[in-house]
């Protein structure tokens, strides 16, 4: 009886509570954030981070009193890597929660399979992973580096430091395919020569087969664009076999954390260009990792995504602020006008208005034997320019589209 | 020449290993018992984060897999009690059971172990013929592969053991009645199966990512393999993997890892449809 007693009480006091917090917040709901992020199937270890980094967004956003006073709820569903529960779990934040802004997608797939259900709302859309490049589409905002921020900077170094010759080894899907693409492009442009091109299909994890491939053709380096767990095998298979070769990626150590994940030495000699690695030591970053350890202890690793994602979340509070509007439309003008900036732990970083993608600063990094990372170059701050560059405005229009160096806009 | 030769050679015994490892725990649970095992894959994982496990700790890398095999093997043993026993009649049912039984060991491992854990990197050693470098423990794999396929040999032709399994598989009412324990028989087959499933996992676990879903990488190969075997598994599997694997070898060679994927399964499609039986029907009416 006395424990019915005290539930009864405790139910009251709930109701009661609930009810004088209702009425504190009635005149400012929060404004409803929906993240698609994979935090369980093969890409779970990449997806945790990105979680996390919102979440942690989230909280500092809220404790600091929102945005435009309003608290944020976060949204998250774990589409669990498959591209039909990204759409469907898109339309259930966007139609049913009736979300102000969506956030979210790993893969190049994931991301153009919710694009045009995203396109076909008033709803903005952040895409916070460093990708191949070329979305025009208004309905987007970037924050992750761009082909013109990573690849134009690595395989120039690569091809003075290390040779003309590279092998590409790629995930057989529109992420691997067109960032392989943006590799000829350059490598012609250098006077380079691709001596081979693997594609592989998601899942597969055995190696022995390439490895051989790569020795038969005889590269001055590989460009290894492989993607997800099983792939990434092959950096112990090739170290096993003793490879040896300089490696190059657009994706590697900041974003999978590979040096972390396999044992010393099979991700010696990788060199990559990031905006954001754990590594970095400014006090800016070390302030905010140390933010992110107190509120995540056990992370294997800060990787890139994750750090882009918290950033996406400090760059929508600038936009609906200096807007005073959650409306697409608004930020938009925000965009328009070059004003779309935060000061990130990488430093000052802008969104461009032609392409809505981000500026960032990169930096070459090297791995060592003992997966010491060391950075080598930094280039400053790098605009996204390509898009503008071919043509893409969407100040004056709304392509909707994906561009590569062999699909570009129509000149009218 | 002799060493495009060699190569040629390596290849091969690498993808053997790989079908066979993979495919030969299933050989026994899903070829002889007729429990389509879809937690097959989970028993490989745990074999990989047993061994990566014990290796932290400090135990020698082959005393770790052996380890790791047996521990497969007794938690095959469990589920086979607690779970399979009761649906060896209720094929369909058993799927859903294992399969469901796979979805929980892959999401309570992310929950309790995280989404991935440090390697422990492949033994060291490796050797060069012509431009080519090799790594010796893939040729580990592969005498491992043909180890494994004798073991079963022996185990299911040559034992008392093999003998009362075999006559349980065909018909449990008859071999019941002349006086074998089939409970037992069918608990320590799954527990075999399992135990194998297991030690590819071990096996592979220094050259992989380690991830929960890391079994999922070898099931589609394992199937395929024991489904182009047949229903005589021990005839069955070795010709099937050796068929299989050189369809692949060549067109991986050739062509890349996409057109060999596709050519192999294109392969298993034509032996299904010539050989409803698999490769084993036609090795056994030769053999009469």
């Amino acid at each position: 009886m006395k424990s019915g007693h005290l539930l009864k009480v405790a139910v009251l006091g709930v109701v009661l509570g609930t009810a004088a917090f209702g009425v504190a917040q009635a005149a400012e709901p929060p404004l409803k954030v929906g993240l698609l992020e994979d935090v369980s199937g093969d890409l779970a270890f990449m997806g945790m981070p990105k979680l996390h980094g919102s979440q942690l967004a989230v909280e500092e956003i809220n404790k600091s009193g929102g945005i435009l006073g309003r608290q944020i709820e976060l949204i998250h569903l774990d589409p669990q890597g498959d591209n039909a529960r990204y759409q469907e779990f898109a339309r259930r934040l966007l139609s049913r929660d009736k979300v102000d802004v969506l956030i979210g997608g790993i893969t190049s797939a994931s991301r153009e399979a919710v694009r045009p259900i995203i396109d076909r709302t008033t709803t903005p859309y952040f895409y916070t992973n460093q990708y191949e490049g070329g979305v025009c589409d208004a309905s987007m905002i970037s924050m992750g580096a761009v082909p013109e921020q990573q690849f134009s900077t690595l395989i120039p170094w690569m091809v003075e430091k290390f040779g003309k010759k590279v092998y590409v080894i790629a995930a057989d899907y529109n992420f691997g395919q067109i960032s392989a693409e943006w590799n000829r492009k350059i490598m012609k442009d250098l006077g380079g020569e691709v001596v081979g091109e693997e594609f592989i299909p998601l899942g597969v994890s055995q190696f022995a087969q390439t490895i051989q491939n790569i020795q038969k053709a005889k590269p001055d380096w590989l460009l290894t664009i492989n993607v997800g767990a099983a792939q990434d095998s092959f950096f112990e298979q090739a170290a096993a076999a003793k490879l040896n070769l300089p490696m190059g990626s657009s994706i590697k150590i900041m974003l999978g954390f590979e040096h972390k994940r396999f044992k010393p030495p099979a991700l010696n000699n990788m060199h990559a260009t990031a905006n954001w690695f754990e590594e970095i030591d400014t006090p800016e970053a070390k302030d905010f990792k140390k933010r992110w350890r107190a509120k995540f202890p056990d992370e294997l690793y800060i990787n890139d995504m994750g750090y882009n994602a918290y950033n996406a979340l400090y760059m929508y509070k600038t936009l609906v602020e200096k807007a005073k509007s959650t409306k697409l439309e608004d930020l938009r003008k925000v965009i328009a006008a070059g004003d779309a900036c935060i000061d990130a732990p990488e430093g000052k970083v802008c969104i461009d208005p032609k392409s809505q993608h981000t500026s960032h600063r990169m930096r070459l990094i090297s791995v060592g034997p003992q997966h010491e990372v060391t950075v080598e170059k930094d280039y400053g701050t790098i605009k996204p320019y390509w898009l503008g560059d071919i043509g893409c405005d969407l100040t004056k229009k709304n392509d909707k589209d994906q561009y590569t160096p062999s699909h570009l806009p129509n000149k009218s | 020449m002799s060493a495009e030769l060699f190569s040629v050679f390596y290849q091969f015994a690498d993808v053997f290993a790989f079908l066979i490892l993979s495919a030969a725990g299933l050989a026994i649970v899903f070829g002889m018992m007729g429990v389509i095992n879809m937690a097959h894959g989970e028993f490989i994982m745990c074999g990989a984060y047993v061994t990566v496990g014990l290796v932290k700790l400090g135990l020698p890398l082959a005393i770790a897999q052996a380890l790791a095999a047996l521990t497969a093997g007794l938690i095959g043993v469990a589920v086979e009690y607690l779970i399979v026993r009761r649906l060896y009649k209720r094929p369909l049912d058993s799927l859903l059971a294992t399969w469901g039984l796979s979805l929980i060991v892959t999401q309570s491992m992310l929950l309790i172990v995280g989404s991935s854990i440090t390697g422990i990197g492949t033994p060291e050693g490796s050797f060069a013929i012509g431009g080519y470098t090799f790594s010796t423990y893939r040729l580990v794999l592969f005498a491992c592969a043909v180890a494994v396929l004798i073991g079963l040999y022996v185990i299911f032709m040559k034992t008392r053991f093999g003998v009362m399994a075999r006559a349980t598989m065909q018909n449990a009412a008859m071999a019941k009645a002349l006086g074998a324990r089939t409970g037992r028989i069918y608990a320590i087959s799954f527990g075999i199966g399992a135990g194998l499933a297991g030690l590819c996992g071990a096996l592979y676990a220094p050259t992989m990512t380690l991830i929960p879903t890391m079994g999922a990488t070898f099931v589609v190969e394992s199937f395929v393999t024991v489904v182009v075997g047949g229903a005589n598994v021990l005839l069955g599997t070795a010709p099937a993997a050796v068929f299989l694997a050189m369809i692949r070898m060549a067109l991986n060679a050739s062509y890349g890892q996409i057109i060999g994927q596709i050519g192999m399964l294109f392969a298993v499609i034509l032996i299904i449809r010539v050989l409803p039986e698999g490769l084993s029907s036609v090795l056994v009416r030769r053999g009469r």
